[in-house]
């Protein structure tokens, strides 16, 4: 199988490279990215969801503000999200269904502290096996 | 990543020139103060790359410039220094950062070394206790939707009107503590909503706070004059700014700058520059509601400082007055203010942006507070948890050449990953005990990225900036307790 994402590095941030098939695989994939440098992704459960929308003008900046939008979930409502499902996507809107749980800290353990995603250095590109991305975090 | 390759003109020992035809569209050239030694790294980061782009800014003013501690940041360099002319120039939201009024506040006290070591272990315990730190940690005052209105026009007296500290506090505090214009409408209700639980909290990432000893005094009269007296003497340094709030405001507002870009035809090498006209709308929308951001980082540390003399006080027994607690400054590291420099002999208003730079005012200027008036405004540069860090104070040179300012800290040399990969946090922990530093750490794994190791050595930034004339060294203290969130 493809990988689905790299974690890359920065000076003083960190970065996210997530690839997919089509643009809601990649979607899903990013922000699974998100979680990983957060967390284990594996010691989160599926015991809620939250259902989203998200708009913005380009398709590369609907993904800053998606995982922006995930990012602002995660400050003020604790929850980490361990799966995505993108039910609806349009070039500049998307719908989704996000699952995981409320975070707790003997439960899951902060790998790094991600505050937002940047549009630094942003890029979307889309060859034959599909999309593939890169998004700069700030920490 | 490749080296950098373009040309930097050596001026002298500490300052290195991009010529501004480096790259079509700079406006100005950029200056990068470092030392030789300093030049491979700052290369290898690409950072130059980071100055010739911010002078594509429109508006820009006599350099772009680059601090010592400088290291790769969004956009701007983290370290550098840029001024727009606020008649034709643009404020830029990436040229203050996502962290608005990260800064550090300095307390002094007249404990020794000796009174503190006993009993280090409790007092750190305590600070730990009192001071909510960590990644979405949440804050022990529960602030209504009315209070969070009032702290972003009031800045740091709004904790103090409520208790937390005392008038003096706000005298040596930069701007008095509270940032003029903010305008609580121009903030979305999502920042409201990060920012209500986290007041009062110290956060993650690199935010501190840290019981150090002073090792070297440099200049004993100007030491006296901010209270620094002994060697031995016990201070408390206090790094966090403005939390979720600040970083939901800067991301709200970089999506209305994108759009004023090509509203008004700015033409930029890099999205995360985006920007407006300093007297548009969009600039003026993001001004306002920076400011907000601004006064809540200062109540976050008026509220911290104000906890740090509560624990102090319980452990020993005594109240703040009679351990000498007081605060001896605090300064913003990441803002952007209108200010009035001399350029060419003309005196011009300018949005000067400070991304991990500090405010540097000589002594007997206006905005120079009264008490410090005769030696300049101190300037408070943290290093890392493991060496050292130093108060200076700024000087006429930086008011002539860098719009009155200077470095903020150590700056990054090694990646978060790269720190990770070749340190533990446990390990680290040790290290550092085993040299009479005391760790608390929200998360153990995380602290693996501030290890010493990841940054520059802090002395050899505050010898550039000293040596370079914009700024002079004052004090020297080195961590004996360290709370990383």
């Amino acid at each position: 199988m493809k990988k689905a994402f790299e974690l890359t590095n920065h000076t003083a941030d960190m970065g996210i490279i997530a690839y997919g098939a089509d643009m809601k695989e990649l979607l899903s994939n990013a922000a699974l990215a998100l979680f990983s440098l957060i967390t284990e992704p594996g010691s989160i459960e599926e015991r809620s969801h939250v259902n989203l929308k998200v708009r913005s003008d380009e398709k590369d900046s609907l993904l800053v503000e998606w995982l922006n939008e995930l990012l602002y979930l995660f400050d003020t409502k604790h929850i980490l999200f361990s799966r995505f499902d993108i039910r609806n996507l349009t070039h500049n809107e998307l719908k989704a269904t996000c699952y995981g749980e409320t975070f707790d800290p003997m439960k899951h353990k902060i790998k790094t502290g991600a505050k937002a995603a940047t549009y630094h250095m942003l890029k979307l590109d889309r060859n034959n096996d599909g999309y593939k991305a890169q998004v700069i975090l700030d920490i | 990543m490749t080296q950098w390759q373009g040309q930097l003109i050596k001026i002298d020992d500490y300052r290195w020139k991009i010529p501004d035809n480096y790259k079509t569209g700079m406006r100005v050239p950029g200056l990068i103060y470092a030392s030789k030694e300093m030049l491979e790294s700052i290369r290898e980061e690409q950072t130059p790359e980071q100055v010739a782009n911010v002078a594509f800014l429109p508006g820009i003013v006599d350099y772009s410039l680059a601090m010592p501690d400088i290291h790769w940041g969004y956009g701007f360099p983290i370290g550098g220094v840029a001024a727009t002319n606020i008649k034709d120039g643009v404020v830029s939201p990436g040229g203050v950062g996502y962290d608005i009024n990260c800064g550090v506040r300095l307390l002094r006290t007249s404990l020794s070394e000796a009174d503190v070591r006993p009993r280090i272990s409790q007092l750190i315990d305590a600070l730990f206790h009192n001071v909510p730190s960590g990644l979405g940690s949440e804050g022990k005052m529960k602030i209504s939707q009315k209070e969070m209105n009032q702290l972003m026009v009031e800045g740091a007296r709004w904790a103090v009107k409520r208790g937390l500290g005392c008038e003096e506090d706000l005298d040596v505090t930069e701007g008095g503590g509270c940032f003029a214009g903010a305008d609580p409408s121009k903030v979305s209700d999502k920042a409201i909503k990060r920012g209500m639980p986290q007041a009062g909290t110290l956060g993650s990432g690199n935010h501190f706070l840290e019981i150090q000893v002073v090792k070297k005094i440099f200049d004993s009269h100007t030491a006296s004059i901010m209270g620094i007296t002994d060697i031995g003497q016990i201070l408390v340094l206090i790094h966090t700014g403005s939390r979720g709030f600040g970083h939901q405001i800067c991301t709200d507002h970089l999506r209305i700058m994108e759009q004023a870009v090509s509203k008004y035809g700015i033409k930029l090498p890099d999205r995360q520059l985006a920007c407006a006209p300093v007297e548009s709308e969009e600039g003026q929308g993001y001004l306002a509601a920076m400011a907000c951001a601004a006064n809540y980082a200062w109540v976050n540390r008026q509220c911290i400082a104000h906890w740090v003399k509560e624990s102090f006080s319980g452990i020993f027994g005594r109240s703040p007055e009679e351990l000498g607690m007081r605060q001896i400054y605090d300064v913003a590291h990441n803002i952007a203010k209108i200010e009035e420099h001399t350029i060419d002999g003309r005196t011009l208003k300018v949005c000067v942006h400070r991304k991990g730079a500090t405010r540097a005012f000589p002594a007997g200027h206006k905005d120079t507070p009264k008490r410090y008036k005769e030696i300049g405004q101190p300037v408070l540069v943290p290093g890392d948890m493991g060496r050292c860090s130093f108060v200076a104070v700024g000087t006429q040179k930086a008011m002539s050449e860098t719009f009155g300012s200077t470095c903020h800290g150590a700056g990054r040399v090694l990646s978060r990953g790269a720190a990770k990969r070749g340190f533990r946090g446990a390990d680290i922990i040790r290290e550092l005990q085993s040299r009479g530093i005391i760790v608390r750490a929200g998360s153990v794994p995380a602290l693996a990225e501030e290890v010493s190791q990841a940054y520059k050595d802090v002395t050899e930034v505050i010898d550039v900036v000293h040596q370079a004339g914009i700024s002079r060294k004052v004090a020297m203290a080195v961590p004996m307790a360290v709370i990383k969130g």
